[in-house]
């Protein structure tokens, strides 16, 4: 795998001009997991560089190691070798508490499966973030950019599933995070739902201009975001720049 | 209140029934920390402020007569403070309303008389005025029982001459907070009662004009006591001084003592186990929690929150319920002193008996109940806090099952699938399948420490009184006289039996230990008064040499073949060197036994008596009584019946209420830990379990899923808490053991029946509860929702 992945497909001038600023800088890293008698190489020797506010997907098939490079580049997993920067710091070398602070102040997760508390109400399982981000939003701030102004007071279980979805990404941004990292947020949701997701999640990123990664198995919804990356058996396979972002609600599945 | 915060409420909320189960069983062993520490704080106020109110003496001793000359000299005795030298005797009274013989303790009073030591302390009526003939203030509990108070009259036999006692007050005294005659094992306030007399009334009639026969003093704070009792021994040896002693052998005195040690043996034995069995079940509960959130956690860790965060979030909800536990528990306690107080306001007199619970004791208490929740949970709580955050990305891998030795072994034919999930499920989580069955084995344990009292003190009862000591009375003359005065008892209306015994007081020496006691001689014919070996068999007295009560025996450092030396301190006051030839077992007080004539020779006097066993004819009691209260020789009589009544009126029925107490204790330590296993079997299986159902299981299979591990965890626990209970039982009576009190190691089978049967009640109320919930339970929700 080359270096000149972020020139991996026919780059446009106009953007490279703009000198879009890498957020997170990926180098070599590889990710061995330990399963007894055997290893599993979940990640090969993989370059990526995330630019601010751009829409990243990595597509790939089960797996394939893009959940654990995700995970790599939130802060919840070190890479067994190689190198991740955000801007000027090293990532793989800092210790749990510079890491936890590292995700408290700059990453917001979504997961495939919500991980919503389910004690809490959309409003409070937003405020469990806001709680302890340095320059949150209001948790009703949040939950009304996700078009949830409406269930405040609800708890999980008696919201749909997009509707968790999109009290999950009301959390993940409201700390308002450089990086947005989603893990097949429409991964539990049938296509209708999953799209109306998608589409908060693009708004956000116009809106906000926060860096988004969204990891799918599901080719379509690639066709949203400024460039794909696939993923196979640990290795990136291409990257590929989409010279027209299709808006989630044109995406058919 | 912060998200996490209002998380932890509501998390609360939702494990509402099994933290109230796991806080009742802590707050079961808070409430009998609190109150027994509430009972001793109670006592010892109430009797230090007693003993320095009414300056309660430091040393006693007892002589046959000395001139009032020789206070003096006790008094320069260096160390002694203060002498109050006095006349103490004892009498058959007759009190109006009972029939039986009363033994009645007469005192004589200083002129002075709130300048002396033991002073009285008045509840009703008046001091006596000297001068005035027959005017005697009556100790508080006879008063009670006997129903009288100033302006009665005691009909008495002083001195060989009827007479009447006029009575004038009601008190109490330090000397007799608890009133029991000596060498008695229960109280009998009916027929024993303490009266304080004038001197000058109580001096001629027994020839004691000018002269005392007991002596109480208090010591100058530096003093040493060791040595100003043998100064006193010294002076007194002469006077016939029967050996002096300190407090710690003031029967009164030691009783107290002795039920404060023992409270305080049961404030740390009885509470260690219920707080030990509430960290195994919060242990349980805390560890299913953090199971079933390790994706929430996880989620927590990716949206930065720190170890420490999640740690303290979850042991925030382990202190929680700690410190509801505490709450029920010290309130419970606080309560419960109360009454326990008021129960022993009943036997113990004091001018005041105030309830005191000191800040500290509730302090401790909330102080023991989180050390223990947290020492129980903190693996848990450290696996939250070390659970990898990339958890959250993916859902739990299933758990790692293997085969079990059984399957292993080949005779996995025998199995049922279900049977199968069972065995494996409980290998695959070992370690808490041992604490949920530890948990279990010590509720059973406390339910057979609860009820094993009853056991003890039913045994203890049979033994002492129905196959060692089968008197029906005790008669004991005023001073030991030849066999004439034995045959004169033996031939009283009613009495159909009569064996002689003889007492005497002595010092018995080995190396550098000793101890004041009696020696009772026994013939050799007899079947009234048994002597038991410590196998509990009937052991005969050997003519030549000493048999011991097992504990005289420990406090002496002797073993049988030894040879104590014996400092006899009456009458010529022989020293000898006699053998040990046997052990006796016995529960109360430190006896001596030799045989009649051979007690005799050593003290040089030919057939000398000091009273008679007897056993009567029911239908000849009233004249028997008659002619006891009328013969002068007769000092005391102690009624066995009677005593046996009194105490199945009262004591028994307090052992009652505070048995009652820790069996309701013990029994929801067990329904909690039982409510608890199956509860966190439930959240835990559920989803496995709506699987079940949804692929053609019946509801019957499910349950026999969810039901068996629980009950082959309570099946194990059984046996193995009847282990524990006995062991825990052998440490109890090991702890309760004083000097004057010891407990048998009985436990019958109905108390472990009582104890197996309980856990097994509250094991299948709390699954059929679960049963129900698992029919309940919607499956297209169990197996849609992923926590």
């Amino acid at each position: 795998m080359d270096s000149g992945l972020t020139a991996g497909s026919a780059p446009q001038p106009a953007e490279e001009s703009a000198g879009p600023e890498a957020v997170l800088r990926v180098r070599g890293v590889s990710k061995v997991h330990h399963m007894g008698e055997i290893d599993v190489h979940a990640l090969r020797g993989v370059d990526l560089d995330l630019y601010a506010g751009e829409i990243a997907v990595l597509l790939g098939p089960s797996g394939s190691g893009k959940s654990t490079l995700l995970n790599i580049l939130g802060g919840l997993d070190h890479p067994t070798a190689g190198s991740v920067r955000h801007y000027d710091e090293e990532l793989t070398t800092l210790d749990d508490a510079r890491l936890t602070r590292y995700r408290r102040e700059c990453v917001g997760f979504v997961f495939q499966f919500y991980n919503l508390i389910p004690s809490l109400t959309a409003r409070e399982n937003v405020a469990l973030v806001t709680d302890i981000a340095s320059n949150p939003m209001r948790p009703e701030e949040a939950l009304g950019l996700v078009d949830l102004a409406n269930r405040l007071d609800h708890f999980p279980a008696q919201l749909s599933g997009g509707e968790q979805q999109r009290v999950a990404i009301a959390r993940a941004i409201a700390k308002r995070p450089e990086v947005l990292l989603c893990d097949e947020p429409t991964g539990a949701l049938d296509a209708h739902t999953g799209i109306l997701v998608l589409e908060v999640i693009g708004r956000i990123n116009r809106e906000l201009g926060t860096t988004t990664a969204l990891i799918t198995h599901n080719a379509v919804i690639s066709e949203m975001a400024d460039r794909v990356i696939s993923l196979s058996g640990g290795e990136i396979t291409g990257v590929r720049r989409n010279g027209k972002k299709v808006a989630p609600k044109d995406l058919a599945w | 209140m912060n998200a996490l915060d209002r998380k932890l409420f509501r998390d609360l909320s939702r494990m509402k029934g099994q933290a109230l189960a796991i806080a009742l069983v802590m707050g079961s062993g808070i409430a009998i920390y609190v109150m027994s520490a509430a009972a001793v704080e109670s006592l010892e106020s109430a009797r230090s402020a007693y003993y320095d109110k009414c300056r309660f003496a430091q040393a006693f001793t007892h002589l046959k007569r000395a001139p009032n000359a020789l206070v003096a000299r006790i008094a320069e005795i260096p160390g002694v403070s203060q002498v109050d030298a006095r006349i103490v005797v004892d009498v058959v009274l007759d009190a109006p309303g009972t029939p039986e013989p009363v033994t009645g303790r007469l005192i004589s009073l200083p002129k002075g008389l709130h300048e002396g030591l033991n002073t009285l302390h008045l509840r009703k009526g008046r001091f006596i005025e000297p001068g005035r003939r027959g005017e005697a203030v009556v100790s508080e509990p006879f008063a009670e029982a006997n129903g009288i108070g100033p302006g009665d009259r005691v009909r008495a036999v002083i001195n060989g001459r009827l007479d009447y006692l006029h009575i004038v007050g009601v008190g109490i005294s330090p000397e007799y907070i608890y009133q029991i005659r000596p060498g008695e094992l229960l109280p009998d306030d009916k027929r024993f009662g303490v009266f304080w007399m004038d001197y000058e009334e109580l001096a001629p009639a027994y020839d004691l004009d000018g002269a005392f026969n007991d002596v109480a003093l208090t010591l100058a704070p530096d003093a040493n006591e060791a040595e100003v009792l043998q100064h006193l021994d010294n002076l007194t040896e002469r006077y016939g001084g029967l050996g002096a002693y300190g407090r710690d052998e003031q029967l009164s005195h030691r009783l107290i003592s002795d039920e404060i040690q023992q409270l305080r043996a049961t404030a740390v034995i009885t509470p260690s186990i219920f707080l030990a069995v509430a960290a195994f079940i919060i242990n349980v509960a805390m560890s299913r929690l953090v199971n079933t959130q390790r994706e929430q956690i996880a989620a927590l860790k990716a949206f930065g929150y720190t170890r420490r965060e999640v740690g303290l979030h979850y042991l925030k909800l382990v202190l929680m319920i700690a410190v509801i536990g505490a709450c029920i528990g010290s309130a419970a306690g606080i309560w419960l002193g109360n009454s326990l107080t008021d129960i022993y306001a009943q036997y113990f007199r004091f001018p005041s008996f105030e309830y005191h619970i000191s800040s500290k004791a509730i302090f401790l208490a909330f102080f023991f109940a989180a050390a223990m929740s947290v020492l129980g949970t903190i693996g848990t709580v450290l696996r939250a806090m070390m659970l990898p955050p990339a958890e959250a990305m993916h859902p739990e891998a299933p758990g790692i099952y293997h085969q079990t030795f059984i399957e292993r072994i080949g005779r996995r034919g025998m199995f049922s699938p279900p049977t199968i999930m069972i065995l494996r499920q409980l290998q695959r989580r070992p370690v808490r399948a041992v604490l949920s069955c530890l948990g279990m084995a010590f509720s059973v344990a406390l339910l057979v420490i609860g009820n094993f009292t009853v056991d003890i003190v039913n045994y203890t009862i049979d033994f002492q009184f129905f196959r060692t000591q089968r008197q029906d009375m005790t008669l004991t003359l005023v001073e030991s006289r030849s066999l004439r005065g034995f045959h004169e008892i033996a031939r009283l209306p009613g009495v159909t039996r009569a064996e002689p015994f003889r007492s005497a007081a002595v010092r018995l020496r080995l190396g550098h230990r000793s101890r004041r006691t009696a020696i009772m001689g026994l013939p050799q014919e007899r079947t009234l008064y048994r002597l038991l070996d410590v196998d509990e068999r009937e052991v005969a007295i050997p003519p030549s040499g000493i048999m011991m009560s097992e504990k005289l025996a420990e406090i002496l450092g002797a073993r049988i073949g030894d040879t104590v030396t014996v400092e006899v301190m009456e009458g010529e006051r022989p020293v000898r060197e006699v053998r040990i030839t046997g052990l006796i077992r016995d529960f109360s007080g430190t006896s001596a036994y030799m045989d009649i004539h051979a007690l005799n020779a050593m003290l040089s006097e030919g057939d000398v008596v000091s009273g008679a066993f007897l056993t009567t004819d029911a239908t000849k009691l009233p004249a028997l009584y008659k002619e006891i209260k009328e013969t002068p020789l007769i000092a005391g009589a102690s009624l066995k019946k009677a005593a046996l009544v009194s105490f199945r009126e009262t004591l028994a029925k307090n052992l009652l209420i505070t048995t009652l107490f820790y069996v309701i204790f013990s029994c929801i330590v067990t329904f909690g830990v039982a409510y608890n296993s199956i509860e966190v079997t439930l959240s835990e299986r559920s989803r496995e379990l709506a699987t079940l159902r949804v692929i053609g299981f019946t509801h019957a299979e499910t349950s026999y899923i969810l039901l068996g591990e629980i009950t082959i965890l309570t099946l194990a626990a059984i046996p193995l808490g009847l282990a524990l209970g006995w062991a825990l039982a052998a440490l109890t009576v090991k702890a309760l053991a004083t000097e004057t009190q010891r407990f048998p190691l009985v436990i019958e089978s109905s108390t472990y029946a009582f104890a197996a049967v309980t856990v097994l009640l509250a094991t299948a109320a709390s699954a059929l509860g679960a049963r129900r919930k698992l029919k309940r339970l919607s499956l297209v929700a169990v197996l849609k929702a992923r926590d």
